[in-house]
Parts: C-alpha cells; sequence; structure tokens
C-alpha cells in the first residue's frame, strides 16, 4: 500500500532532506511505524512520551485533522494522502 | 436600521446571503455571512472592539494610552480605526511577508508598525510581541489569540445574529486563526442547535511560515478548544484561490483569500452531507474582500502561477 506522506522542512533530518516520502500500513500508527523502520528517529519526533501524538505536531490525512478523526487510529487506505506540520500561529 | 451615532457603531448586523450557484442542491445549501461590510472591511472589527471595550472596561486602558498588538493585518486595520476614535496609540508587530495593502492602510490609520521576520509567520510576531510587552509595561497588549473579549465577541454577536437569519442551520464552517470566531460562534451555536456541526477551515501556507528551530517552539492559541470542533480542515494556496475565484465567477462575491481556504471547506461538508442524502444549511464566513490582496498576484493568471506568488506570504 503506497500513502505519500508530506514532511515538513523542521524534520527533513530524519528523511535524508526529502519533502515527500512513500510509508504504509493500514492506521496512522501503522504508517508511523513503517515511516520509522526507514527513518530512524522520526516516530520520536512525532509521538510524545504519553504515546499521544505530540502537542504542537498537527498530522492531517486528506487535509483532515486526525485529531477529529481517530487520531493515531485514523484508518488509511492506498491512495491517501498524509500532510505532517508543526502548529504555528495564525491569524 | 441604516442610521448610526458613529461608524463604530454601525458594527455587525452584516447580511447573510444565499450562493445558490454554489450550493449542490436546494435540499443542501451554502449561506455566506458577509464580514466585509463591516466598518474597516474585515470580521475582526467585531474582536477588536470587544478587546478594547474590555479594557476600558477593567480600567486598563486610558486615552492617551499604547496598545500593542501582534497580527497580520486585520485585526491590527480595526485597532486602528477604533485607536484613532477613542485617542489611543498603536503599535503593531507584523510580519514581513504580509500584503502591502495592510501596511499602508496601518499607516493610514497612524498605527506604527514593527516589522517581524518572515521566517515562522505570525509565531515569530506573537514571540516579538510578548517581548516588547515585558519590557514596556505601560503598553497595553489586548493579545487576540487569548484574550476571551475576542471570542465573546462571536458568542454574543456573529453567533446570534446567525442563528436569528438561519434557524434551520446544520453546520458553522469559519477560520482557523485566533480561534475567536469558531470559539464564540461555535459554543453559542451547540447550546442552541443540538446536532450543529462546527467546522474549522485552516490555511495551509508555504514551508517559511513553518521554519520553526526546533518542535517545541510551536504555538496554540490559548482561545482553542478542540472540543467546540467537530473537524478541521487543512486548505493550500491552490485551493482557496480556485474557490475565491469561483465565488466571484457564480455569486458575484469578491472576497479575500481566507475565505477561499472557508468556501473549499464548506463545499467538501457540502458533498458529504449530499453523499450522506441528509438535508444541509451550512452557515460560512466572508472574513474579508480581496481589495488588500490583490498585490499578492492570487487574482490574476492561471491557478499555479497564483499559487506560486502565495508561497512564502500569509495569505490569510
Amino acid at each position: 500500500m503506497a500513502i505519500e506522506v508530506r514532511i515538513p522542512t523542521i524534520l527533513r533530518s530524519h528523511t535524508g532532506g526529502e519533502k515527500t516520502v512513500q510509508g504504509s500500513g493500514d492506521s496512522l500508527s501503522a504508517l508511523i511505524n513503517d515511516l520509522d523502520s526507514r527513518h530512524g528517529g522520526i516516530k520520536g519526533r512525532l509521538i510524545a512520551d504519553d504515546g499521544a501524538l505530540h502537542r504542537f505536531v498537527n498530522v492531517y490525512v486528506n487535509d483532515e485533522d486526525v485529531r477529529f478523526t481517530g487520531a493515531l487510529d485514523t484508518p488509511l487506505k492506498d491512495g491517501d494522502s498524509v500532510t505532517v506540520l508543526p502548529a504555528v500561529a495564525g491569524g | 436600521m441604516a442610521r448610526f451615532a458613529s461608524l463604530i457603531d454601525s458594527l455587525g448586523g452584516t447580511p447573510l446571503v444565499g450562493l445558490p450557484a454554489l450550493s449542490p442542491t436546494p435540499e443542501v445549501r451554502l449561506w455566506a455571512k458577509l464580514e466585509d461590510r463591516n466598518p474597516t472591511g474585515s470580521v475582526k472589527d467585531r474582536a477588536a472592539f470587544f478587546m478594547i471595550q474590555a479594557a476600558e472596561d477593567e480600567g486598563r486602558l486610558k486615552p492617551g494610552n499604547t496598545i500593542l498588538e501582534p497580527t497580520s493585518g486585520n485585526t491590527g486595520i480595526s485597532l486602528a480605526m477604533i485607536a484613532r476614535q477613542r485617542g489611543y496609540k498603536l503599535i503593531c508587530v507584523m510580519p514581513e511577508n504580509t500584503s502591502i495593502e495592510r501596511r499602508q492602510l496601518l499607516e493610514m490609520y497612524g498605527a506604527r508598525i514593527i516589522s517581524s521576520p518572515a521566517e515562522g509567520g505570525s509565531n515569530e510576531a506573537v514571540a516579538v510581541a510578548k517581548k516588547l510587552a515585558a519590557e514596556h509595561p505601560d503598553w497595553e497588549m489586548l493579545y487576540q489569540y487569548g484574550n476571551p473579549a475576542n471570542a465573546r465577541a462571536h458568542y454574543e454577536t456573529t453567533g446570534p445574529e446567525i442563528l436569528a437569519d438561519l434557524p434551520t442551520i446544520t453546520h458553522f464552517v469559519g477560520g482557523l486563526g485566533t480561534a475567536g470566531t469558531l470559539m464564540g460562534v461555535g459554543r453559542f451555536l451547540r447550546e442552541k442547535v443540538p446536532g450543529v456541526a462546527i467546522v474549522a477551515a485552516e490555511p495551509r501556507y508555504g514551508e517559511l511560515v513553518y521554519g520553526l528551530r526546533n518542535i517545541d517552539e510551536g504555538f496554540i492559541p490559548e482561545l482553542y478548544d478542540p472540543t467546540v470542533l467537530t473537524t478541521r480542515f487543512s486548505v493550500g494556496p491552490s485551493d482557496a484561490i480556485r474557490r475565491v475565484r469561483e465565488l466571484i465567477d457564480h455569486e458575484g462575491i469578491f472576497a479575500g483569500i481566507s475565505t477561499g481556504a472557508i468556501l473549499h471547506a464548506a463545499l467538501g461538508v457540502a458533498e458529504r452531507v449530499l453523499a450522506a442524502g441528509r438535508r444541509a444549511d451550512i452557515a460560512l464566513i466572508v472574513c474579508d474582500g480581496g481589495w488588500k490582496y490583490l498585490s499578492t498576484g492570487a487574482y490574476g493568471g492561471t491557478l499555479d502561477q497564483a499559487a506560486d506568488a502565495l508561497d512564502g506570504q500569509l495569505w490569510a
């Protein structure tokens, strides 16, 4: 299963500078484990010690914030697009 | 009512207009709250007025005082107009990657602009403003990201206006910046309309804006409470520009780019409702008109050219 993941500048040290990487998994947590197997250390940047998504990390599946769709349990399927962004001020 | 004692008194009471051409069916309808019809032409007039009024009521502001605020533009313009009328000085901390029109308007209203670096966007503006506030305790920072009067403006005015005009409302879609509009309107509607959905549309900027040195420098507005929301969409510049052009083409409404992001989320919601075979009355916010963004390049050329032009700019 191929899922495209967009990586923000601040995490590209884990992807050899790549802006987008491919991953697989039937849920967001499975995808993050898959990414971590090839891009060591990325899981630790996305997930906090309490096992939840890091407070200042936002993840969107097909542009929808995963905190409203099941967080790490958000289901994924082939062709989905995942975007990771740091939480910054808008307005 | 069409006669007011002064410009500030004409705040709010904006029209809610149907979008018959963009609505998918007569059972799934979109309605636009035209916040560009406020005194300085944006939804931020409501928050600015309520924040200044609260500071006056609490004795934190007296004529001659200086107001300090981090702002990407609209809040600053609203504060500047009211500050002029009420005899305050205004200092805006503004990221340097904001449109020239916003700077010109602020200067015309007599505000002083302190620029913050483009890298990090509004995050940097907030950080610079907080540092200045600590150095100048006599300056009053209203701080739209955490000031309860910002959300209260929408709880007391925008929300009730929408419900009065659209008692059959099923969804509200607003832009997520300070979270003031969504929290205020959202809380009000949730109290009055069982099952109402509150949907956030968040602008997704170019990489420059997310250029934090460390993830722990991230920022969530103090006003933001995710339990008020049903869901939240991230909308990139291409989708926002495409929708802002559709709004002109199909409905004759000339809106700013952030409204395009909101319309994109609203149309996504409409599609889901349609697929589920339900009815819906979806209210969305038109935050401001397009005038202040003409220089960004968003309104001319192809979509790709316009999206490229917006890269690195704070377009919402």
